[in-house]
């Protein structure tokens, strides 16, 4: 049993270090139960766990047996670290052994949800031994170990059913695509493209051989795919990878007619680049490139910088880094905070986003969207501007559907890319918080329209911690392909299914939300953006006060609601008004009488 | 009047700074008190601007389409104006800087503003705050304290109320002899007393101590403050200055005291920095808010560089230290600066907001302007250069201290009874000179002038309005609502004051505010309850009279006031995105809706006919993009097509 190193502990005290007012440690001794011969028993008492509940403690004990199976261990591991206050999906990702001096040692764990632990154990050797142990479970390579494997909640079912949306429903369900787009399964044995879901939407007039031909000649064979059309004036939104033109210009005949067949002879489209024009020339010298206007002539190519990988996962380090120190002076804090570059990346997403946006809307032409694989920046901008745009994305399921579609279906590799946050010193090269950046703009476009959307903060920062470490199947893998060849429809559990679902549903709802059909239009003047504090300083005291904010808020809506009779939102004064005619209707009678 | 050349000109464009589009012409009109615009459109929409709230006029070079004219007001709004001819121009501006820059008290707006109010009306407004009852609320023991008749007629100090509080021990001699040993006369006297731990907070300004002088009375004097809180031992002097600036005091006979000559007192420094350092830094803060579509970066170091919210935090944090030492250690604090009236008023009104769930509501707040700030001699002429005077008198005190009260209000939703909207109207009302409140720089100056007999009173106007100005979050039985508030000054706490400072962006945030929203709820659910009972009453009454045949009017169901859904308008226009809507008129938000959104959501039949502006936003498709490229200021490099195709042809 390569994790057990340790069987004996006592009097281990937790703290949250850098925050020295808050007075919550909780102590664990941990004691050996002697007796029980090839069994680790661990007795965990948990004090003042909750503040209100008082030092009144709680017993547990966990008997690990020395020949289970690996995935009952690291299920108990993570039930033992559930029941001291955290959440089991909070995977640690470093530790450190401090403190070598005397006999006792402090191990600093540095979760993914940016949360820092103190532990203090009596005993260096115990303290080596936990600090390895919790380094090797927090490390597993292989996708099969996972804990969302085995996770078997009593209230779920594997036989639930499974993801929100399919290409096929959402071709059927809108009209408007029916004329101009249809199915394909083209892809169907992933063959095409790896990273594609195996339904596609394409042109109708686009035959399957044409797509393998556009596909070759696209990186990563992402060809120009639908993603969104809108309702207004039913242009769309695609998106692609980039085109492999190389240095020698090569062209692509059938690539060309793909993005033709999406536009009238007359009409115009635009390809917002979210490369630089002069990274755009750059990718040439590797086989990658742009649409030039010679070949794509009716397609207007604008350029808008966007960062990616190794540069946006530095200025999230940074900024967590500037975060995580409350010593700075007001200065230092803000020189931090400007250094780190995340606004910035958040101000370009936003506005580049409501570009695409504009040119749908206001200027009614079809946009396609790529940057050069078509699988971070890309889907970023497609997913905000579908926000902006489209009313029934800004509901609670529709944005987790939009989610499923624009970032599960469409490939975005979120093992590779969220596999260690913030605090990991071995710097990955695939590891990039796309993801994180896109919850970011929706938490910000969700502030300056705090009635639009249905969800709440609570659901984002919920997303953000899934994931990075989750319970459940939905964000494993990198594409459909690799989920299906692990198995993970089957022998795991759907989280949009479950957060749609779940008790706590009403925590993740907006009470606030009036839908409207219009465009919503972001500032993305920088006095209007805000660092996210729910998510960057959530673990600091700061977040207490804005709770009960929220409680008060919920507090009064619900008032409302009692009051208006039992409407589920807020918006339908109509329920009450018939209370009343019915009212009047009795009075009139009475007076009638 | 003689100052106005030009009383009106024509065809003057208003301009929208956001977005140059959405400009409108109208006419100008130039009266004694205000600059009027009026829109040449149907709606005739006017825009008053007061002249006292004008700060600067600039004039830029003429160019082929008219001379330019922006004006900005004192609290921070920026109008633009395009005139046809550079004469008219010329004399606006001459005009309006010198009605802007009254040289007497008598030609200020506050003496010719007549609202429809008779004299006794006017005489009780003015007695709305009385600040002996606000003394009494505080449940001074008055065997401890006492008021002194030692300020009668402005004798000891004229800058001071002519009421004082001051421990019952210090004799007359003790008032006097500390009297003179402190900078204008400004002894140690009350400000707040804290009810439960006995502590007070006690003000003056700097002693004149140089480098040895002594004051046995001022000694005392400190020596009864410190005894008139019993259980206590030591007391503690907070000294807002950095230190630095307090030694160099000393070279001219000033200073701080002298640990070794007054027992049992702790001295404190917390380094606010002078008015002039302020003065500086607000005038950076307000260039970065004004900076057109700046970069994050840009807009970051800006605020970095002025700054201003490091003096927020030293503001803040000495509010702080006082209530910290009042509340948990129950010792009474001496504050003072170098005069006791910019700082000194920060530092202690800060305090009492943290201290007393009191000052935290509408009328606490204004209690507290007029105790601490008000009645204590801040100087409002000087500081809000209500008058043409010395540059160098002009300071943001109050602007932040009112910056601090929204900051807590940022940190602590629940506690505050009022919104943002209360502390950006007082803070208009500051620099006005609308009401005669704020106008002056000490009580006996307003005495001398009969300002409560010429002017009126800001406090029940407020009042009346209050129900615009109220935190819908608030509940005076909530947590956040009672006791002392510890708030967190780490840097990440502090926010730039976007309604204040980037007043172009106000018009953003009214699109869809939460707290509206709220307040409406709350209120509708209120009236439900109400018309529920009534209703019920009705019916009880009606079945015990059933054979009545009285006709009643249906007091019709239509005709509630039912919540307006968020202005479909207003987030309707893509124009919002990158231009900023001119903020409408508050009332609008609140009208009262006739029509009640009785289809069910699902056929939004309204929203789509309740469209007009889309047709005209497409109408300019090219600007849209243009537009748009322009703001992106991270795309450095938006290269037209044509140009980029060739240099890689060129390339390759």
């Amino acid at each position: 049993m390569r994790w057990r190193r340790e069987s004996s502990l006592s009097s281990v005290v937790l703290s949250r270090p850098k925050c020295p007012a808050s007075h919550t440690a909780h102590h664990f001794p941990l004691k050996d139960k002697g007796q029980n011969n090839g069994f680790v028993s661990l007795f965990l008492l948990l004090y003042g766990k909750r503040k209100s509940a008082g030092p009144t403690g709680s017993q547990l004990a966990l008997y690990v047996e020395e020949t289970r199976p690996l995935m009952v261990l690291i299920s108990l591991f993570f039930f033992m670290l559930a029941v001291c206050g955290f959440p089991a999906s909070s995977y640690f990702i470093s530790v450190f052994c401090l403190r070598t001096t005397g006999s006792s040692g402090t191990i600093i764990i540095k979760c993914k949800d940016l949360r820092i632990l103190q532990l203090d154990i009596p005993g260096m050797e115990e303290c080596l031994n936990i600090a390895s142990s919790i380094e090797a479970l927090s490390s597993l390579e292989s996708v099969a170990v996972m804990y969302p494997f085995f996770h078997r909640p009593r209230e779920l079912s594997l036989k639930d059913p499974r993801g929100l949306s399919s290409p096929e429903q959402d071709y059927t369900q809108t009209e408007r695509l029916w004329d101009r787009w249809r199915l394909s399964k083209v892809n169907s044995d992933f063959s095409v493209c790896p990273s594609y879901p195996d339904t596609l939407i394409v042109p109708s007039s686009i035959d399957d051989d044409t797509l393998i031909k556009a596909a070759r000649f696209r990186q990563g064979g992402r060809f120009p795919v639908l993603c969104y059309c809108h309702h207004r004036n039913s242009m769309v939104i695609m998106r692609s990878s980039q085109p492999l033109t190389g240095a020698n210009r090569k062209r692509c005949r059938e690539d060309e007619l793909l993005l033709q067949a999406v536009i009238d002879e007359s009409e115009m489209g635009y390809v917002v680049d979210t490369r630089s024009a002069q990274q755009a020339q750059q990718a040439r010298m590797t086989g990658g490139g742009f649409e030039s206007k010679s070949c794509y002539q009716n397609w207007k190519r604008l350029h808008r910088h966007m960062e990616r990988g190794k540069v946006l996962q530095e200025s999230l380090i940074k900024l967590v880094e500037a975060c995580g120190d409350p010593s700075h002076n007001m200065d230092r804090w803000l020189s931090k905070l400007e250094n780190s570059k995340w606004l910035t990346h958040v101000h370009s997403a936003l506005s580049t986003a409501g570009l695409v946006a504009e040119c749908v809307e206001r200027d009614s032409h079809s946009v396609l969207v790529h940057g050069s694989e078509g699988t971070d920046t890309t889907l970023l901008v497609t997913t905000v501007a579908q926000l902006i745009l489209d009313p029934a994305s800004r509901t609670f399921r529709g944005f987790l559907e939009l989610l499923e579609k624009e970032w599960v279906q469409a490939g975005h590799p979120f093992q590779l890319r969220c596999a260690r946050s913030a605090y990991s010193h071995a710097r990955l090269r695939q590891e990039c918080p796309s993801f994180l950046l896109l919850l970011d703009c929706v938490w910000q476009l969700w502030r300056q329209f705090p009635l639009a959307l249905e969800f709440s903060e609570a659901l984002l920062l919920r997303l953000a911690q899934e994931a990075y470490a989750s319970d459940y199947g939905t964000f494993l893998c990198n594409n459909e392909q690799e989920r299906g060849s692990f198995g993970v429809r089957e022998n795991t559990h759907c989280l949009f299914q479950f957060l749609l679902n779940c008790a706590e549903r009403e925590q993740y709802i907006n009470p606030l939300y009036e839908p409207t059909d219009l465009a919503i239009w972001p500032s993305v003047q920088p006095q209007s953006l805000q660092l996210w504090t729910g998510l960057f300083l959530r673990w600091t005291e700061h977040a207490e006060n804005m709770n009960e904010a929220r409680e008060e808020i919920w507090t009064i809506v619900k008032e409302h609601t009692e009051r208006t009779g039992p409407v589920e939102t807020t918006h339908t004064p109509l329920k009450h008004c018939d209370t009343f005619s019915a009212m009047e209707n009795l009075t009139d009678e009475l007076t009638i009488l | 009047m003689e100052h106005i050349r030009t009383p009106k000109v024509e065809n003057v464009r208003l301009i929208d700074r956001l977005t140059p589009r959405k400009s409108v012409v109208g006419t100008l009109y130039l009266s004694s008190t205000h600059t009027i615009f009026v829109e040449n459109s149907d709606a005739r929409k006017e825009t008053w601007v007061l002249h006292s709230l004008v700060g600067s006029i600039e004039r830029p070079p003429t160019t082929p389409s008219g001379s330019t004219l922006i004006i900005r007001c004192k609290n921070v709004q920026v109008y633009q104006l395009l005139l046809p001819q550079e004469k008219d121009c010329m004399d606006i501006q001459a005009s309006l800087t010198r009605l802007s820059r009254p040289e007497r008290y008598g030609e200020l707006f506050c003496f010719s503003y007549q609202p429809n109010m008779d004299k006794e009306e006017r005489e009780k407004a003015w007695r709305f705050l009385d600040l002996r009852a606000e003394f009494n609320r505080m449940g001074i023991p008055s065997n401890l304290w006492h008021i002194t008749p030692a300020n009668h007629e402005y004798r000891v100090c004229d800058t001071y109320p002519s009421e004082l509080y001051v421990p019952k021990s210090a004799t007359p001699a003790i008032i006097v002899g500390s009297a003179k040993f402190r900078s204008r006369g400004r002894l140690p006297v009350l400000s707040y007393f804290h009810r439960d731990t006995s502590a007070a907070v006690c003000r003056s300004s700097q002693p004149l101590s140089g480098f040895s002088a002594r004051s046995p009375e001022d000694e005392q004097m400190l020596q009864a403050i410190m005894k008139s809180n019993p259980a206590s031992e030591y007391m503690y002097v907070v000294d807002t200055r950095p230190k630095l600036n307090a030694v160099a005091n000393r070279a001219a006979g000033k200073g701080y005291e002298n640990e070794d000559h007054y027992t049992n007192i702790r001295l404190h420094f917390i380094g606010i920095e002078n008015i002039h350092v302020m003065r500086n830094s607000q005038q950076k803060l307000i260039d970065v808010g004004d900076l057109r579509s700046p970069s994050m970066g840009d807009f970051l170091w800006g605020l970095e560089n002025s700054g201003w919210l490091k003096h927020i935090k030293a503001v803040l944090d000495a509010g702080v230290f006082i209530a910290k030492a009042v509340a948990e250690e129950g010792v009474s604090v001496l504050v003072h600066c170098s005069d006791g009236w910019d700082r000194t008023a920060q530092a202690c009104s800060v305090a009492s907001v943290l201290l007393e769930p009191y000052y935290r509501t509408i009328k606490g707040l204004m209690v507290l302007i007029e105790k601490d700030w008000v009645s204590f001699g801040h100087k409002f002429s000087h500081r809000y250069a209500h008058l043409d005077g010395d540059p160098k008198e002009v300071s943001p005190v109050m602007d932040q201290f009112l910056e601090c009260v929204w900051q807590l209000m940022e940190q602590f939703p629940c506690a505050f009874e009022f919104n943002e909207r209360f502390l950006l109207q007082l803070h208009t009302h500051i620099h006005s000179c609308q009401y005669g409140n704020f106008i002056c720089n000490s009580q006996k100056e307003r005495r001398d002038l009969r300002i409560c007999e010429r002017t009126h009173s800001v406090w029940p106007h407020l009042w009346e309005n209050r129900v615009e100005y109220l935190n819908p979050l608030y509940r005076s039985d909530h947590g956040q609502s009672k006791g002392v508030l510890r708030p967190i000054t780490t840097p990440y706490c502090f926010k730039f004051w976007k309604a204040m400072y980037s007043p172009a962006e106000r018009g953003v945030a009214l699109r869809q505010s939460p707290s509206d929203c709220l307040t409406a709820v709350r209120e509708e659910s209120q009236q439900l309850e109400e018309e529920l009972s009534s209703h019920q009453e009705r019916l009880v009454q009606l079945v015990g009279r059933k054979t009545s045949t009285a006709t009643r009017k249906r007091n019709g169901v239509t005709e509630r006031p039912y919540r307006t859904i968020p202005k479909e308008s207003e987030l309707t226009s893509p124009q919002d995105y990158f231009a900023c809507v001119s903020p409408a008129p508050r009332g609008e938000s609140h009208a009262p809706s006739f029509t009640l959104p009785l289809k069910s959501p699902g056929t939004a039949a309204t929203p789509k006919s309740s469209d007009p502006d889309d047709l005209s936003a497409c109408s300019d498709i090219e600007s849209g993009v243009a537009d748009l490229s322009s703001h992106a200021s991270s795309a450095c490099d938006d290269t037209k097509d044509p140009d980029s195709d060739e240099a890689v042809y060129a390339n390759a």
